[in-house]
């Protein structure tokens, strides 16, 4: 009998339990510090690049949970992990001990705290919002602006808290591009007469079925793009947000007034990451994963026996997780043969 | 008094205030040429044409404040064009920018022109 601690019942966890689980004389912990299962994912409304329902992807994959050997253990934060003659350690907050032969980490990211970039005023100003404000908006199929009003013009800026070194991080996120197209497009199928614009540094379409999402965004849609940082944001007189950029591709200053700001938030490294990784010595400078080597051990940490997949190890689409998932489960079944 | 100089020159400031801008031009050339909206601003048209390699004509930058509503001077600036349609040809977007041009120029110059000016 051999037992595989996953950490985090995210897409990640979730997806390489259901696979470990398959084979036989395997038993899965699957440790997840809150009550329930896939948190992020439940606050989204559609998914890119298909505009397929999340819901459908959070039913689809809590069904893969059914299985007798894989142990849902909701509600218990694993607080260390440490090697133990050959095989592995756990421990959880409540300190109860429990031991492995191989431990999974996909502990996952959290998003950018919009507060930290003041001068955007979110938290400050009804009317800036984040990307994940507005999902969960769009999820409720009802977007309204500060006052309670349709809006009339939505603004989106990206890279917020991403290629950013006042945020302490260069790297890019790599989703927020194609989120904003994606919210865009929804938005514009919500309410037809609201006007969007995207305010971007590079558009990095960089996905299957991107490009063409950002090409119809423009053409069906009217999605309109501005190449520019928005360096403040302010309130008017009748609650709308002011903000100030330079559009770099006329090479002149720019001032527009909207109803809703979104800020495109970037991803970080989850607390339970930055704590893990640390204690385990495999921190990157900003917490997140480090792996072998980035083309044929991206799964392996230095410790034998100890695997990371999903977005602890860097900003991640969806789909990236759960293909980077089963690639775990490679590694892992290798390991333990 | 109004030929005196004095040696040096204020310039109008010149920003892009969208909240007075008047996208009817735009409207009104987006339905002529559809194709306008396509554009994502890598450069090759202008880095193909011929009037750019001897004056100051930038069809790509003409496109921009178009699209940003800032109409002022730009039929004055798309006289150097010949069209000789090489823009068109290059274009990954598939934009037809020879057609762009002349809606463009038909817009602007028309006596009946939609927006204030």
């Amino acid at each position: 009998m051999k037992t595989i601690a996953i950490i985090g019942a995210g897409p990640a966890g979730i997806e390489a339990a259901s696979i470990l689980a398959a084979k036989e004389e395997t038993e899965i912990l699957l440790f997840e510090k809150s009550a329930s299962t896939l948190d992020n994912l439940r606050d989204k409304a559609f998914l890119f690049p298909d505009f397929s329902a999340a819901d459908d992807l959070v039913e689809i994959l809590e069904a893969k949970l059914n299985r007798d050997n894989i142990k849902l253990l909701s509600g218990k934060e694993v607080k260390s992990v440490t090697e133990q003659d050959g095989g592995w350690q756990l421990q959880d907050a409540e300190g109860t001990s429990y031991t492995a032969d191989a431990v999974l980490m996909t502990t996952g990211y959290k998003v950018f705290d919009a507060h930290r970039k003041e001068e955007l005023g979110y938290g400050i100003y009804p009317g800036v919002i984040t990307s994940i404000d507005m999902e969960k908006k769009i999820k409720e199929g009802k977007v309204l602006n500060a006052v309670g009003d349709t809006p009339k013009k939505i603004v989106f800026l990206q890279c917020v808290g991403s290629r950013d070194e006042k945020s302490g991080n260069h790297y890019c996120s790599k989703v927020c591009c194609v989120t904003a197209v994606k919210q865009a497009i929804e938005l514009r199928k919500l309410l037809p007469e609201v006007e969007t614009y995207i305010f971007y540094m590079d558009l990095r379409m960089w996905g299957g079925g991107f490009e063409e999402m950002y090409r119809e965004s423009q053409e069906k849609y009217g999605v309109r793009y501005v190449r520019g940082r928005i360096s403040e944001a302010a309130s008017t007189y009748d609650g709308k947000i002011q903000i100030k950029s330079e559009d770099t591709l006329v090479g002149l200053p720019l001032k527009m007034s909207a109803d809703l700001l979104v800020l495109m938030v970037g991803m970080e490294p989850s607390e339970g990451t930055k704590m893990l990784t640390r204690q385990c010595n495999c921190a990157d400078s900003y917490g997140f994963a480090t792996t072998m080597n980035p083309h044929l051990r991206d799964n392996e940490t230095a410790q034998p026996g100890l695997f990371v997949a999903g977005s602890c190890k860097r900003p991640m689409s969806l789909n990236d997780t759960l293909t980077d998932a089963r690639s775990a489960v490679v590694k892992i079944a290798e390991y333990l043969r | 008094m109004r030929n005196l100089k004095f040696g040096f020159a204020i310039s109008t400031p010149r920003s892009i205030n969208m909240d007075v801008a008047d996208n009817r031009l735009l409207k009104q050339l987006e339905a002529e040429v559809p194709s306008f909206k396509r554009c994502m601003n890598c450069g090759a048209c202008s880095a193909t044409c011929s009037a750019r390699q001897f004056t100051d004509y930038n069809i790509r930058r003409i496109h921009s404040l178009f699209r940003m509503q800032q109409y002022q001077d730009l039929e004055k600036e798309l006289r150097p064009c010949m069209l000789c349609g090489k823009c068109t040809l290059v274009c990954p977007r598939g934009v037809n920018l020879r057609s762009m041009i002349m809606n463009m120029k038909k817009i602007l110059t028309d006596p009946k022109r939609k927006d204030n000016e």
